[in-house]
């Protein structure tokens, strides 16, 4: 046939071991976060050149000086006229080591929602201050974000260090500002790079302005940060997403349970146990369209069959029988509210989606309200309005299979939606 | 111990999750399929997604009657393949009964019609779910689209009030009358698309590979000479060495001047170039905004 082509005997290409990394992004107008993604685009030669000259055409339209990479992140037309990003916006670039997968969030108050969205699926969160104000509210609050999604890896950059004569005090200060402050939250990994983006210092080019500074740029840093243990490998984890049935005389005893493997790992023979029913059965494969696996780990989709014939369909988990998530009907969660019509109400009924499984539950107390700006906890007014943070106990209709949301983000999260609107009102963080 | 997959498995799996979510959660979802690359790699995750099952899902495209008979060719070899229901949605016979008009003028195309049409193929075949093979790196307004992406009665997006989509949950609840368009391969840039292609051994349209055609300039871009796009008189027809980078109408996609006649030579093609794969397509360049206004309004 002349209208397919066959790409038989294709070399191994070099981008064949090349990892994703998704790292997320948070700033407003005026800390040179969209110039910091336009050099980090720029400089890695991922901005093409009709994107260039459609941002440099729009820039001179709007009388602007020089060419605003901020263009190339702010999509909409709303965000274009007021200047503002609004919403996530993902941009992709990559190197021959990595890909990268940027959510560049707004860095205002008002948008913690989208902060919230953007770093739900992070492995590194990226913060910016400016060297010249240090560490401000923004930065507090950027921090706490990244802690409470339980980013694993927290990258500072000190910016405009050009407007700072590159002094290496400046940037001693600022870290120790930053640290003493870190030490209240729960993050692990945190590295301090000084850069000046609108210069390209220590962006993708070693700076020679600093010479003090001794560790990687922040492109080597991107590139190498060890994300390999960033999923839960210990505790299995195998939420059943859909069952599928072929229905046709090659398969016809064939019943493969299809999902995305949440924890640890799962191999051929393995005992497991079915939640909620609670049978053991053994796993007698694990199935894919290339063919039979021996394993399969996160963030893996694959089908599992069992030996029996058990009741098992969509919302139930796969687990080993040593090793449980808890089960529960009562459940705590720090909870974002990202409703905009109404705050949250005690007592009030939700959908809840966690793993696979959905439940309706009920609001049942909010024990304070966090200041996401200072971290104190706020007893006094414990509503939750758009954008704000709190811990919230929750009675579902049903049991859920969770762990904790430090030990697994798949497991440990679960969003509220309004049965009204349908609308997607809270996210929340499993304790 | 070794527990690591590399980027093409990771976005794989992600996007097998998403397909086998859709089949979860709703009733009569569709694949969009326009004959291009993004629609193919969509199907065949989707035959990966649910094997050794069918694939759960028809295909629907919406013929614009200005194919490349390539594309059609293409279009029902794939489907016999791997025993697909194909449903197409004419534009040709929408002009005829009525329900649209056909464009004017120099750059005519039949690029905004294509929306009506799709809408109300949508709403003959009661799907509540259409699967596209839209990416975030294609194009501005697409950046900020959601795998998960809400349309309402009238098939409107709703750019600043979107749903915001955490960690894997997907929030696929909708009221009568409404429905979703979902984007399973949103993070998959050009250059991943062809290398999983490479690595997988897809067979794909030989559109993408370099061959002789006949072609003219406008505005800088080269596109293929056919009986449906009106030519100035001064704009001279002659043969180049091209292929496409983007499959669509034959009246706004552009022809690119290249020798890549594998995939492997694309990847290298693709890895070393300065234009995005949209630079070429006459339907982006009306407006700065062209492709919000258009997705507002129903468009893919």
């Amino acid at each position: 046939m002349t209208n397919q082509h066959d790409n038989q005997s294709i070399p191994q290409h070099t981008y064949a071991d090349t990892e994703l990394l998704r790292f997320s992004t948070a700033g407003s107008v005026d800390d040179g976060k969209s110039t910091l993604i336009g050099r980090l685009l720029y400089d890695s030669k991922s901005i093409f050149e009709d994107q260039y000259e459609a941002v440099k055409t729009a820039s001179e339209r709007r009388g602007e000086e020089g060419v605003n990479l901020a263009l190339l992140t702010d999509g909409l037309k709303s965000e274009r006229e007021q200047g503002i990003t609004i919403d996530v916006a993902y941009r992709y670039f990559s190197t021959p080591k990595r890909k990268f997968i940027i959510a560049d969030t707004p860095g205002h108050i008002q948008y913690t929602r989208n902060m919230v969205t953007g770093a739900s699926t992070a492995n590194v969160s990226l913060i910016l201050i400016d060297a010249r104000n240090g560490v401000v509210e923004q930065t507090r609050r950027h921090a706490i974000i990244a802690s409470l999604l339980q980013i694993p890896h927290l990258v500072v950059c000190i910016n405009k260090m050009d407007l700072v004569d590159y002094g290496q005090e400046h940037f001693e200060r600022i870290k120790d500002e930053f640290e003493k402050f870190a030490s209240k939250l729960d993050v692990s990994d945190v590295s301090f790079i000084p850069i000046s983006a609108l210069k390209g210092d220590n962006i993708v080019n070693r700076s020679k302005n600093m010479n003090w500074y001794e560790g990687p740029t922040l492109l080597y840093y991107l590139e190498n940060v060890h994300i390999a243990s960033d999923h839960n490998f210990i505790d299995s984890r195998f939420p059943v997403q859909h069952v599928l049935r072929p229905y046709n005389d090659d398969y016809h005893d064939y019943r493969g349970y299809a999902g995305r493997v949440a924890g640890g790992i799962f191999k051929k023979g393995d005992e497991v146990m079915l939640l909620p029913s609670g049978f053991t059965t053994k796993i007698s494969k694990i199935d894919s369209f290339d063919g039979e696996m021996d394993k399969a780990f996160p963030p893996q989709s694959v089908t599992i069959l069992l030996e029996d014939d058990l009741d098992l369909s969509r919302g139930d988990m796969i687990v080993r029988p040593h090793n449980q998530p808890k089960i529960s009907q009562d459940i705590e969660v720090m909870l974002c509210w990202f409703g905009q019509d109404k705050p949250i109400q005690i007592r009030g009924k939700y959908t809840v989606l966690h793993t696979t499984n959905e439940v309706r539950c009920l609001v049942k107390d909010i024990r304070y309200k966090l200041d996401i700006n200072t971290l104190s906890r706020n007893q006094e007014d414990k509503s939750l309005h758009m954008n704000d943070i709190g811990r919230v106990v929750l009675r579902t209709t049903k049991p859920l299979y969770f762990d904790s949301y430090r030990t697994n983000r798949i497991t440990g999260s679960l969003i509220l939606i309004d049965e009204a609107t349908n609308n997607t009102v809270a996210a929340g963080m499993i304790i | 111990m070794d527990y690591h997959i590399n980027h093409l498995r990771e976005l794989e799996s992600e996007s097998i999750f998403i397909m086998r979510e859709v089949a979860a959660q709703f009733e009569n979802p569709v694949i969009l399929f326009s004959g291009g690359k993004d629609s193919i790699l969509m199907t065949y995750l989707a035959v990966k997604a649910f094997y050794p099952a069918r694939v759960p899902f028809p295909l629907l495209h919406i013929d614009t009657g200005h194919n490349f008979p390539e594309t059609i060719e293409f279009r029902d070899d794939l489907v016999n393949k791997y025993g697909l229901k194909l449903t197409v949605g004419s534009v040709q016979e929408a002009i005829e009964s009525g329900m649209v008009t056909e464009e004017k003028g120099l750059n005519a195309s039949r690029n905004l019609l294509q929306t009506a049409v799709l809408l109300e193929s949508l709403e003959k075949g009661k799907y509540d779910a259409a699967l596209g093979g839209g990416r975030r790196d294609e194009e501005k307004a697409r950046a900020k689209e959601r795998f998960f992406s809400h349309r309402d009665e009238f098939g409107q997006w709703d750019p600043k009030n979107q749903r915001p989509e955490l960690w894997n949950l997907f929030n696929g609840k909708k009221s009568l009358g409404e429905h979703f368009r979902i984007f399973p391969i949103s993070n998959w840039t050009e250059l991943d698309v062809w290398q999983y292609l490479a690595m997988e051994n897809v067979p794909l349209p030989s559109l993408y590979f370099s061959h002789k055609r006949k072609v003219f300039k406008r505005d800088g871009i080269l596109l293929a000479d056919s009986e449906f796009i009106f030519k100035k008189p001064e704009e001279e027809v002659f043969e180049e060495v091209v292929r496409c980078r983007t499959i669509g109408d034959m009246t706004c996609t552009g022809v690119w001047q290249s020798h890549a006649q594998t995939v492997q030579e694309i990847i290298e093609e693709v890895a070393t170039t300065h234009q995005t794969e949209r630079g070429g397509r006459t339907d982006d360049k009306r407006s700065d905004t062209a492709m919000e206004d258009r997705k507002k309004h129903g468009y893919f």
